[in-house]
Order: structure tokens, then C-alpha cells, then sequence
């Protein structure tokens, strides 16, 4: 084990994976020069486990910003062949290809009888909670929830960003990764060994008996540290982290409500038919009848992400709002 | 004409074109009875234009196409049967009943899928050709996609990286002058085939697109040369749909009938079948092919008639590769 960013995990992964795999490349935009640290050592051309000098120019290379084109060439190369690895960089970029994701990437081996597999992994990162505004600060996760054929990972730690990023590049289905910026320099315990963690298997970070505290992407260390809190307070909090969000582990969040009695989810994405809003409406219809209070929903409400830090920072939920909500639920008094 | 072609190779162009309109023939009055569910899209009058770009193209070259696709896989040699039953909705169809007529592929002979999304399908052609040449495989990839899908943005991000990377790609534009009632010239500002100079490639007109001939010339040309790591080409073929933009549509009033009647005389099973008389062939021959063609189409639709429709549980398969519940 290292201790290793989440950052320095995600280029872990990729480098064992093209290391493993020659049909494995990364293209996207920036990705020679190593701009965002995934593919490289370093931010220099020259430092040791440079991505380019290990792989050459076939196996890792720029792209113009185009990125309808991209989704598009690296699906139909993944139906002929090759297992790539799409940097997206910004997340609100998807967008741009949203045919291609929608149309072609998640609907090819459907409306073909199974005849094309797709296997390719498109990263990228929601830079939300950084004050670079409403172009730059989407978590758009849910709206490709609803896209039959995608699956999703949203590691919340490096271990889980090594992990399941492994297992989205060996997966023979197109994985869409989210990264939470704020996460990318958060540090932790990494096996160094090449692994993976299955997708469609959630991660209980902290077992409870009071509430279930379901956390998605960038909202997991708050969830953590609101869980330490009540802990503090005398309220057991069982946090899990679905890690994956298609396929849903929706087995280990309806046990726990299920021991539990009482569900709060917490997410940095809109509200309406957000990951939370499937979440609740799961549990509502599956154990309604172990619930012993109301479920919490905690949300960006639904509205553009302002530029100003004075105003941006009460767009997504908070360690306190968690902690807040926890309270209620449990019926303990506002701390 | 060149006269380098083989007289066998000109006949099979004239069996595969015969193919397309047999077939759609078929086809069109299969949705006038009820017989066909959905909506179809006809490429009769365009064979010539399908049948010389994909005999153009190895075996085992890479194509995609569009709405107007029957044409595409028949052209690559795909058999009939498989495809007729996926119009039909059966078990036994090409992509098991969940594609139709809109979403036709047959990966067998390369045939990567048709979209019902106009321009849609032309990134994806130039992906496999981008896998082709980091692989190592001297496979080319051909784009179909009509005048319309040439104002689509993405084909001309596909037609960059294309360009700057010098992929296999052979980008053919079918231009039958009419996306749906719009006439062409009045929605594009230039020519298609002129766009590609600003992408330093090739870029080629095709006006007899009626001449199978001609088609496959240009385009063996492309494919020779994307074969050879030169990188991509434009290709554009002047051609006309017979038929309106889809089956029972009724909506004639944006062709004049001159025009029709101009481009009917022009008929590409008529002008192959002239060439084929001057090398020598009869006419008793081309009634001949003719008749085994209908027999295959015939074999087709018994095929597809007798063929069960899927259970209903194939609906909820071949999302992922591995097992998913859906929600």
C-alpha cells in the first residue's frame, strides 16, 4: 500500500492498463502534456512516467477540441477493436456530444442485436465548488442515469478511483467516470498491486444503526465528517457511498434502510430526478414500511451555479446541513 | 468506359443492384399492405451509387450508414433473409428485431450500423477507421451520408481528425439533391465536395452518379489510396431517389415531374445492363439474373414470414454485455 492522491490513483490505473494492454490508448484534449496529472509522472514533459515517452503518440494523443467527433471516433473505434480511454476534461463538455452518447454510445449494442460491444471508458471532471461558473461547475451524472446502456462510476476516494476505473477499462460496456475536482488531491491508502473493484458494488464507509447516510462523489467526505459528528452526538450513522450509480448496488442501501429506519442522500447534483430523487423513490417503494421518518433529500437546488464565492458556496450541500439533517431525522434536537 | 473491370464483377454489380430494387420493391408494398410495421426508406434509383462504392471496398472493410440503408448491407453482400426479417420484426432479423429498418447492420460483412440520426454515424465510421490504423489493419472505412447530414457540424470534426491523422476514411456523400422536400442548394452554401480543400484532402464529384462505373472508379481511387496511408477522402455522387422520402409519405409537390421523369430515364439498372449487352451479354442472361434475384427475394420474405416474432424478454437483452437488471 501508498498513500496516493486520487489524482495520482486515476493515472495509476490508466498506466496499468495500457501497460497490460496494448488495445488499450488514452485520447482526449490536453492529454500529451499531462495538463490535469493523469497521464504522466509529472507536469513535465521530461519526468520519469511520462505517458508519451512510455507509450508513444498511437497510444496517447491530443485531440482538437471537438468533442462530438471524439465520443463518436472513439465509439466506433471500441466497436472495431480498440479499448479507449476518452479525457473529456470538463464534465459540462459532454454536451457537446450528447448524440453520440446518447445515440450511438449507449444505443449500438441494443439496436443491434448485440452485434457491437463498446468498450470505452469517457473521463471527466466536474470543477464545481471552484468559482469558475456556470460553464464549468455541471455535475451532470443524473441526466446519463437516464440514458439505458451507460454505466457510471463516481469514485469518492483513490482507492476506489484506481479500482473501479480498472474495471470500467476492462468492461466490454461503455463507463462514464465522474470526478469530483474537489476529491482530485484528496489522499489515501492504495494497494499498489494492480486491482479492481467490481462496478455495481457499493462501498459502506462507516457502519451504523441509527440513519443511513447515502453520499455520491464530492459529497462523501462531508457525509463522513457529519457522520464523526453525530457520532459525537450519540446518533450511530451508517454512510454508504454507491461508488457506481449504473448498476446501483440498490441491495446494500435497501438493507440498511432496512436496518436503519431512516434514509438522508446527499449529493452535489440538481434536485429533480437527481441520483438522491432515484435513491429515495427506491427505498420509498422497496422498505417503505421499515421507515421510521421522512426521507431527506440534500441537494444542489435547482438553479445555475453562480460565479462569486460569496454566492457559490451555499449551492451544494454542507457538512452541517448533513449534520442538520441527521438531527432531524433521528428526532435529536438542532445542535 | 473502362474496360479493366471484368465482365463477372460488372454482372455481380448488376445482381447486387437488382438486389436493392427487388428487394425495396418488395419492401414498399410489404408497409402499403400492413406488412411492414414502422416507417422504410427506399434507396431505389440510387443503386448505383451504393452497389459502386461498396464493391468498391474490400470484404472486410468497414461501412456505416443512415436512414436510406437497406441498400448498404444488400450492396456489401449481407443476405437478404436476416435483412427482411428485421423489417418485419422477427427473431431471426439481422439485429434480432430491435433495429428495423432505420438501424439495419450487419457486422458480418463489415456493415457497422445504420442511424436514424442524420450524421450521426459518420464519426463512428471514422472511428473504426482510426482503430484500423493504430491496429495495424489495412481495413478502410466508408462513411454514407446524404446532403443533408453534409450541414451536420460533425462530419467535418470527423473529416479534421481524419485529415490530420491521415485515416483510412473514405467520407461518400449521396447527394440525391433533396434532405426529405428541402432541396439541397438552397440549405448549402457551396459545394460539398469543394469542403474538402479546407481539410487538405481529396475531394471529388461524381456527377454521372447514375454510371455504377463511375461510382466505383471514384471511390476505388479513395479506397486505394486510404489503403495505402495516404489518409481520407470526400467523394460526392449526384443521384436521385425514385421513390418519395419514405413509404406512404404523399408528399410529391417539392420535385416537378420533368425532373422525375429525366432522372427515371436515366435508370442505373438500364445504363449496367447497356454496358453489359456491349460486352456481349443477352438479354435472355440479364432476365435470367433478374429472375434469380426475385427468386432470393421471394426466399427472403418466406423467410421472414415464417420466422417466429421475438419473445418478449428479447427486449430486455443485449444492453450491456454482461447481466444488468433493468430498472
Amino acid at each position: 500500500m501508498s498513500i496516493m492522491s486520487y489524482l495520482g490513483a486515476i493515472g495509476a490505473a490508466q498506466r496499468e492498463a495500457m501497460e497490460a494492454d496494448e488495445r488499450v490508448v488514452i485520447v482526449g484534449e490536453d492529454v500529451e502534456a499531462n495538463v490535469y496529472g493523469t497521464t504522466g509522472g509529472g507536469k513535465s514533459r521530461s519526468s520519469e512516467g511520462d505517458f508519451l515517452q512510455m507509450f508513444g503518440r498511437n497510444r496517447i494523443r491530443n485531440t482538437p477540441i471537438s468533442e462530438e467527433g471524439i465520443v463518436g471516433i472513439a465509439a466506433g473505434a471500441a466497436m472495431t477493436g480498440l479499448r479507449p480511454i476518452v479525457d473529456l476534461s470538463y464534465s459540462s463538455f459532454l454536451y457537446m456530444a450528447m448524440d453520440q452518447f446518447v445515440n450511438q454510445v449507449a444505443k449500438n449494442r441494443y439496436m443491434f442485436g448485440g452485434q457491437a460491444s463498446m468498450p470505452v471508458v469517457f473521463r471527466s471532471a466536474m470543477f464545481y465548488g471552484l468559482n469558475t461558473g456556470a460553464h464549468h461547475s455541471d455535475r451532470p451524472y443524473p441526466m446519463f442515469m437516464n440514458v439505458p446502456g451507460l454505466k457510471i462510476i463516481a469514485p469518492a476516494s483513490p482507492e476506489d478511483a484506481k479500482g473501479l476505473l480498472r474495471a470500467a477499462i476492462d468492461s466490454d460496456d461503455p463507463v462514464l467516470a465522474f470526478e469530483a475536482v474537489k476529491l482530485w488531491g484528496l489522499k489515501g491508502e492504495v494497494g499498489d498491486e494492480p486491482f479492481r473493484i467490481p462496478l455495481g458494488v457499493a462501498r459502506t464507509v462507516k457502519e451504523g444503526t441509527d440513519v443511513t447516510l447515502v453520499a455520491i462523489s464530492g459529497s462523501v467526505p462531508d457525509a463522513c465528517a457529519a457522520a464523526d459528528r453525530l457520532g459525537e452526538e450519540g446518533v450511530s450513522v451508517e454512510v454508504i457511498d454507491p461508488r457506481t450509480l449504473v448498476p446501483l448496488d440498490t441491495a446494500a442501501i435497501l438493507t440498511s434502510v432496512a436496518k436503519t429506519g431512516r434514509l438522508v442522500v446527499v449529493e452535489p447534483a440538481h434536485r429533480t430526478c437527481g441520483a438522491a430523487a432515484e435513491i429515495s423513490a427506491l427505498v420509498a417503494e422497496e422498505v417503505f414500511d421499515a421507515l421510521k421518518a421522512p426521507i431527506v433529500r440534500l441537494t444542489a437546488p435547482d438553479m445555475q451555479i453562480p460565479f462569486s464565492p460569496s454566492l457559490e458556496q451555499q449551492m451544494y450541500p454542507t457538512r452541517d446541513g448533513i449534520a442538520a439533517a441527521l438531527r432531524r431525522v433521528t428526532g435529536l434536537k438542532p445542535a | 468506359m473502362r474496360t479493366d473491370i471484368p465482365t463477372s464483377t460488372l454482372l455481380e454489380m448488376q445482381r447486387r443492384m437488382t438486389r436493392i430494387r427487388r428487394f425495396e420493391e418488395r419492401a414498399a408494398k410489404m408497409v402499403k399492405r400492413g406488412l411492414i410495421p414502422g416507417t422504410v426508406h427506399t434507396s431505389i434509383g440510387q443503386e448505383a451509387q451504393v452497389v459502386g462504392s461498396c464493391m468498391a471496398l474490400d470484404d472486410d472493410d468497414y461501412m456505416t450508414g443512415n436512414h436510406r440503408s437497406h441498400g448498404h448491407p444488400i450492396g456489401k453482400g449481407s443476405p437478404l433473409g436476416p435483412l427482411m426479417a428485421e423489417l418485419v420484426g422477427k427473431a431471426t432479423g439481422v439485429c434480432r428485431g430491435k433495429g428495423g429498418s432505420l438501424h439495419l447492420a450487419d457486422f458480418s460483412v463489415g456493415s457497422l450500423g445504420e442511424s436514424g440520426i442524420v450524421g450521426s454515424s459518420i464519426p463512428i465510421a471514422t472511428g473504426s477507421a482510426f482503430a484500423s490504423k493504430l491496429l495495424g489493419r489495412p481495413r478502410v472505412s466508408l462513411a454514407f451520408f446524404g446532403d443533408g447530414a453534409a450541414n451536420q457540424g460533425v462530419l467535418y470534426e470527423a473529416m479534421n481528425m481524419a485529415g490530420v491523422w491521415k485515416l483510412p476514411a473514405i467520407f461518400l456523400c449521396e447527394n440525391n439533391q433533396y434532405a426529405l422536400s428541402t432541396p439541397a442548394h438552397t440549405v448549402t452554401s457551396g459545394n460539398i465536395f469543394e469542403r474538402a480543400a479546407g481539410f487538405d484532402i481529396p475531394g471529388v464529384r461524381v456527377d454521372d452518379g447514375q454510371d455504377v462505373i463511375a461510382v466505383y472508379d471514384a471511390v476505388k481511387t479513395a479506397a486505394d489510396r486510404a489503403r495505402a496511408g495516404e489518409g481520407p477522402s470526400l467523394v460526392e455522387v449526384m443521384t436521385y431517389r425514385f421513390n418519395e422520402h419514405s413509404e406512404g409519405l404523399r408528399i410529391d409537390n417539392y420535385r416537378d415531374k420533368e425532373q422525375i421523369s429525366e432522372w427515371l430515364s436515366r435508370d442505373p439498372l438500364d445504363r449496367l445492363a447497356g454496358h453489359l449487352r456491349d460486352r456481349g451479354i443477352t438479354d435472355e442472361q440479364l432476365k435470367q439474373l433478374d429472375a434469380e434475384v426475385m427468386e432470393e427475394v421471394d426466399r427472403a420474405v418466406e423467410f421472414a414470414n415464417e420466422s417466429p416474432y421475438p419473445e418478449p424478454s428479447v427486449a430486455f437483452e443485449d444492453l450491456y454485455t454482461d447481466e444488468v437488471t433493468a430498472v
